[in-house]
């Protein structure tokens, strides 16, 4: 039944297969860096996502856009296996990376979740120090031992974070000091001092006021060079500025996929078009 | 149709008046309870403050030949019916380890008998009206006095009141419950943090967590038989020792510390599990660097509670043999041993009245331990209050 859904769907409104953009952003990158086939996941009896089918690129920023309750946390949730701490999630389907399926068996969640970070929706620093939010995940992973190397570490981390001007002088004072937008930021900074190859960053600035959501629109600008970011919002002039990539969400599917410029100021679906310009009902 | 406010007010001055009494009588009810506890207080202190002190006399000892065999024969055949016949008992022993105390005299304050230090105290005695004589004039001359009472803090029980002291309980007391903590601590957190952490949610887990929520309201006495059935008959820990009432206390603490155990850990948010799962944590570094350390002030207050429950405990330790007779500061954790109520238990059985006010003496002392213990449990939950 699902299935016939999703095929009418692309029949009638012309869905690219796999996942492929229709036209592709001109400067950009277009390296795999995560691919998706028939993904289906259950909570419980219900399924929340659907048949889903998606490339994401390399060094780009992907944003996923939707109404609320149509998926868009669960399936970046997919892609670091943070779906293994809820108990009643059932998946079907293919997430792979470098050629590896990610929910097979002899796949480490440890290492996974060391290549594909995640900055959560509200700012959530440990209640430890700015020095040890940033330094913990490396010293743990055994990226760094020597004092020296950690501190080289910490301020590269902050600086890439645009954080580093604003707390240099109180690394050593608690990491929940900071301010909600510093925070985040902070948050950043924990991510992405693994080195990790993905950022996966959950309506990052939805507890943020406009200047310091300017703030981290520019950070994910420039952390685009070095990562693979892939982004949930619901501001549709964020998904606009920041993302080389759009996905529309809607109920568990993926209803059209495209490069941004395309998605915005020519949408394939009328649903992503009536969901863009605010019409959705 | 709309009321204008006098009627409205009219309405509801009933309610009013009724939510008044009911605060009224919920006051009440609060007094009296604050009322009895005062009056607890007042009267344990009133009978139990004489017990710090005691009556002393100072005598002059001559070790001479007769006092190697019967003590009293060192002192002063009058002043010697007002000192302690547990002092007496001592000299010979002490010519025996010092014989060159022998032919020498000294100038010593002892313990007085138990008679005499009622008497001091304004209590009824047994002394016959000479012997008050004897003692008002040693008062007056300055030989007799009340001073602050060492022997109570420093020995163990006594047959004689005036000789009888709390330390042997304490000390039991002391390794009893580092017994406990060293067995219920450890297996109690590590318990609780599998169920919590670790754990799928399915029938078994229910099971075992609606058991260990009963465990905490069955019976204290209950687990004295078990402690007795199990650890005495079965694995043959020596009775009435601090080994075997620690184990059986840590029986009674380990459904109290599992619980409040678990309260720490469900209080710390899921936000920081989700950030330290998020950096690659695995799950056994989530719990140890994130989630225990977060947990640990109210797994300490849990557990400071519950051994101090453990610590007010007779039932069970009556039924493992630990309410005995101890003149002895325990040494080591498989000799027989006694802890503080029981000691008090004991003393509240002894028909003399010089016992009334040790009983009240010793429930004084466990009551200031276990204030403090709850004390230092509040503030150790106000010093680490976390605002995430
Ligand atoms: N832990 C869970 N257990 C059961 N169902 C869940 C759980 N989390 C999400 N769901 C369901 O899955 C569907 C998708 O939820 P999800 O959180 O992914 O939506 P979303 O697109 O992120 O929404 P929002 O924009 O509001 O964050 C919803 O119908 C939701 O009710
Ligand atoms: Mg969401």
């Amino acid at each position: 039944m699902n299935i016939q859904v999703a095929e009418r769907s692309t029949a009638s409104m012309s869905r690219p297969e796999s996942g492929q953009p229709v036209t592709r952003n001109t400067e950009a990158n277009h390296e795999l860096s995560i691919r998706v086939r028939d993904l289906n996941l259950w909570y419980g009896d219900s399924q929340a996502l659907k048949n889903l089918n998606i490339d994401l690129y390399q060094k780009n920023v992907t944003a996923l856009i939707g109404p609320s309750g149509c998926g868009k946390s669960t399936f970046l949730r997919c892609l670091n296996r943070m779906n293994d701490l809820i108990p009643s999630v059932r998946i079907k389907g293919l997430v792979e990376m470098d050629g590896h399926d990610v929910n097979a068996p002899k796949m480490d969640e440890v290492a996974l979740r060391r290549r594909v970070g995640m900055v959560f929706q509200k700012p959530n620093p440990f209640p430890k120090s700015i020095y040890d939010n940033v330094v913990y995940a490396p010293r743990m992973h055994d990226l760094v031992s020597r004092k020296p190397e950690q501190d080289e570490l910490v301020e590269k981390a902050l600086r890439d974070a645009g954080l580093w001007e604003e707390v240099k002088d109180k690394l050593h004072q608690p990491g929940t000091s900071l301010s909600g937008g510093q925070q985040q930021r902070l948050c950043i900074a924990r991510a992405i001092a693994v080195q990790p190859d993905v950022i996966l960053m959950d309506e990052p600035t939805s507890a943020l006021d406009p200047i310091s959501t300017a703030t981290i629109e520019d950070l994910m600008d420039r952390l685009k060079q070095k990562f693979t970011i892939i982004t949930v919002t619901h501001n549709m002039q964020q998904a606009a500025r920041v993302a080389d990539y759009t996905a529309f969400f809607h109920l568990g599917e993926i209803i059209e996929y495209n490069d941004t410029r395309t998605m915005f100021s020519n949408p394939a679906t009328k649903k992503a078009e009536d969901y863009i310009t605010g019409r959705y009902g | 149709m709309s009321h204008s406010f006098d009627e409205i007010s009219a309405q509801l001055r009933g309610r009013h008046r009724k939510s008044a009494r009911l605060k009224w009588i919920s006051m009440g009810a609060l007094g009296l309870a604050g009322l009895f506890l005062v009056l607890f207080f007042a009267d344990m202190l009133n009978k139990g403050l004489p017990a710090f002190q005691q009556a002393y006399v100072q005598v002059e000892l001559e070790y001479n030949e007769d006092a190697a065999s019967m003590g009293r024969a060192a002192m002063d055949p009058e002043v010697s019916r007002v000192v302690s016949r547990s002092f007496e008992r001592l000299i010979p022993g002490m010519i025996r380890d010092n014989p060159d105390l022998l032919g020498t005299t000294e100038q010593r304050w002892v313990l007085t008998n138990g008679d005499v230090d009622q008497y001091l105290k304004g209590h009824r005695s047994k002394l016959s009206e000479a012997e008050r004589e004897v003692v008002d004039e040693l008062v007056d001359s300055g030989q007799v006095a009340l001073k602050f009472n060492t022997t109570f803090f420093s020995r163990g029980d006594s047959k004689m009141a005036e000789n009888a002291g709390i330390m042997a309980a304490a000390v039991g007391t002391v390794m009893t419950m580092l017994v406990t903590l060293a067995i219920a601590f450890p297996i109690g957190v590590m318990t609780a943090v599998y169920l919590e952490e670790f754990a799928p949610d399915n029938r078994l887990t229910q099971i075992i967590e609606i058991n260990i929520n009963n465990l905490a309201a069955i019976p204290s006495i209950l687990f004295g038989l078990l402690g007795l059935a199990i650890f005495i008959n079965f694995f043959g820990v020596p009775r009435s020792s601090p080994l075997v009432g620690g184990m059986t206390l840590a029986l009674m603490t380990l459904p109290v510390i599992i619980i409040a155990t678990r309260t720490a850990l469900r209080s710390v948010p899921d936000s920081i599990r989700h950030a330290a799962f998020g950096v690659g944590c695995s799950r056994w570094q989530v719990v140890r660097d994130h989630v225990l350390p977060l947990a640990m002030p109210g797994i300490m207050t849990g557990s400071i509670i519950g051994l101090a429950q453990a610590m007010g405990e007779t039932a069970p330790l009556i039924i493992v043999g630990m309410v005995a007779f101890i003149p002895d500061v325990g040494a080591s954790f498989t000799q027989a041993a006694t802890v503080l109520p029981a000691q008090v238990f004991t003393w509240a059985g002894e028909p003399e009245r010089a016992f009334v006010e040790k009983t009240a003496g010793g429930i004084l002392v466990l009551l200031s331990i276990l204030i403090f213990l709850n004390a230092s449990a509040v503030i150790l939950r106000k010093k680490f209050e976390r605002r995430w």
